[in-house]
């Protein structure tokens, strides 16, 4: 089975992310294919790589990069969401004359294109959300 | 854009009043930029979503963009099936009169004018979610 | 269709709403803070327990153990579920709809 996530809370204010991580953990773990997992809305906080959470709590971006490094996930950041919250990569940054991107490993950013495509494509669209 | 001859049914859900949280302002974002992929696009308002849909909205006291014209548009997009759930506007003490005029023109009948705003009962908005390939939940 | 509720009925209206319109045969999850509707004695439990004469419900364990809620104190003949059974009814379903 191919799996769409969206994912549409930033980490640690709500549950949403943690939920889509155990769950994209759960379906590789029986053989699933994740197409791809969408940032959304405040979801795309879950991509920068400046997070420095306590050392006794959970690395949330971390553990989605891990995630998408050992299984080749896409993780895909919402591009308008991102630029309105200062999520930047590379190019983003340039683009727009800031003198920083902030994208942790695994992650890239595109547009909403890509969350019809992965509701079109997957046999399955399952949101995380507040 | 799609793979090729894979069109499935999408339902957008609306259930957030606009301004309060960006969600109602996102969902129109995606319908928009989905409407390129060639899908069988339907949205429904349900709940505190039927607020989105209220005539003579002005945001000037807030400072935030008025998108609310937007859903004006969605005829020219190609949306042409919009529900808005009866109980959840009753509820609220809203009717039909409340909400914004939304239409779109049928080509397959010399572009005519057509109402796209359908109020449906609990019932039939039940039997509409069931039929469907994908909901987004906004 | 799946139904994925993850907020308490006591703070939001998303189960409510979600057995407004679910058909029967349809299934539903209680997960995150929904799971708190699933207390046996609790003010929804009548209201959950008449939804199981139609429809499947099913509660999230690790959400239930997180929050201190025992397995033996919850509505009778509801099913507590795992991650892996969780990704299991994403499969069974044919569609999935967040009630966020």
């Amino acid at each position: 089975m191919k799996f769409g996530i969206v994912v549409n809370e930033g980490p640690y204010q709500h549950q949403a992310s943690d939920s889509a991580y155990q769950f994209a953990r759960a379906a590789l773990a029986a053989g699933h294919e994740i197409f791809r997992v969408f940032f959304y809305h405040d979801g795309v906080n879950n991509g920068t790589r400046l997070t420095v959470p306590p050392q006794d709590d959970r690395n949330i971006v971390e553990r989605w990069s891990e995630l998408a490094t050992e299984n080749e996930l896409d993780l895909v950041l919402c591009v308008a969401a991102a630029q309105r919250r200062g999520l930047l990569d590379e190019g983003e940054a340039q683009r727009n004359g800031k003198d920083a991107d902030n994208i942790a490993p695994g992650f890239r950013i595109s547009g909403l294109g890509q969350l019809i495509e992965a509701a079109v494509q997957s046999d399955r669209l399952v949101t995380f959300g507040d | 854009m799609s793979e090729e001859g894979t069109i499935k049914k999408l339902m957008y859900v609306n259930r957030k009043a606009p301004y309060g949280t960006i969600y109602a302002l996102e969902s129109l974002e995606v319908v928009l930029i989905g409407a390129a992929f060639d899908q069988d696009v339907c949205l429904a308002f349900l709940d505190d979503g039927v607020f989105q849909l209220t005539e003579g909205q002005n945001t000037d006291g807030i400072g935030m963009k008025n998108f609310s014209k937007t859903y004006t548009a969605l005829g020219d997009y190609e949306v042409t099936r919009i529900y808005v759930e009866r109980e959840s506007l009753e509820a609220r003490g809203l009717s039909e009169t409340d909400l914004q005029e939304l239409t779109y023109e049928d080509e397959d009948d010399d572009w005519a004018e057509k109402p796209s705003l359908h109020i449906v009962g609990s019932d039939e908005l039940a039997q509409l979610m069931a039929e469907q390939d994908v909901v987004f939940s906004f | 269709m799946l139904h994925l509720i993850n907020k308490s009925p006591f703070e939001r209206n998303a189960l409510d709403s979600c057995l407004r319109l679910a058909q029967d045969s349809h299934a539903v999850l209680l997960f995150e803070d929904a799971v708190v509707a699933a207390m046996d004695g609790s003010a929804q439990a009548e209201c959950l327990q008449e939804a199981m004469n139609r429809l499947s419900v099913y509660v999230l364990g690790p959400d239930l153990e997180a929050r201190g809620l025992p397995k033996e104190r919850i509505v009778e003949g509801l099913e507590v579920i795992d991650y892996d059974r969780f990704v299991a009814l994403t499969c069974e379903h044919d569609t999935t709809q967040s009630w966020l």
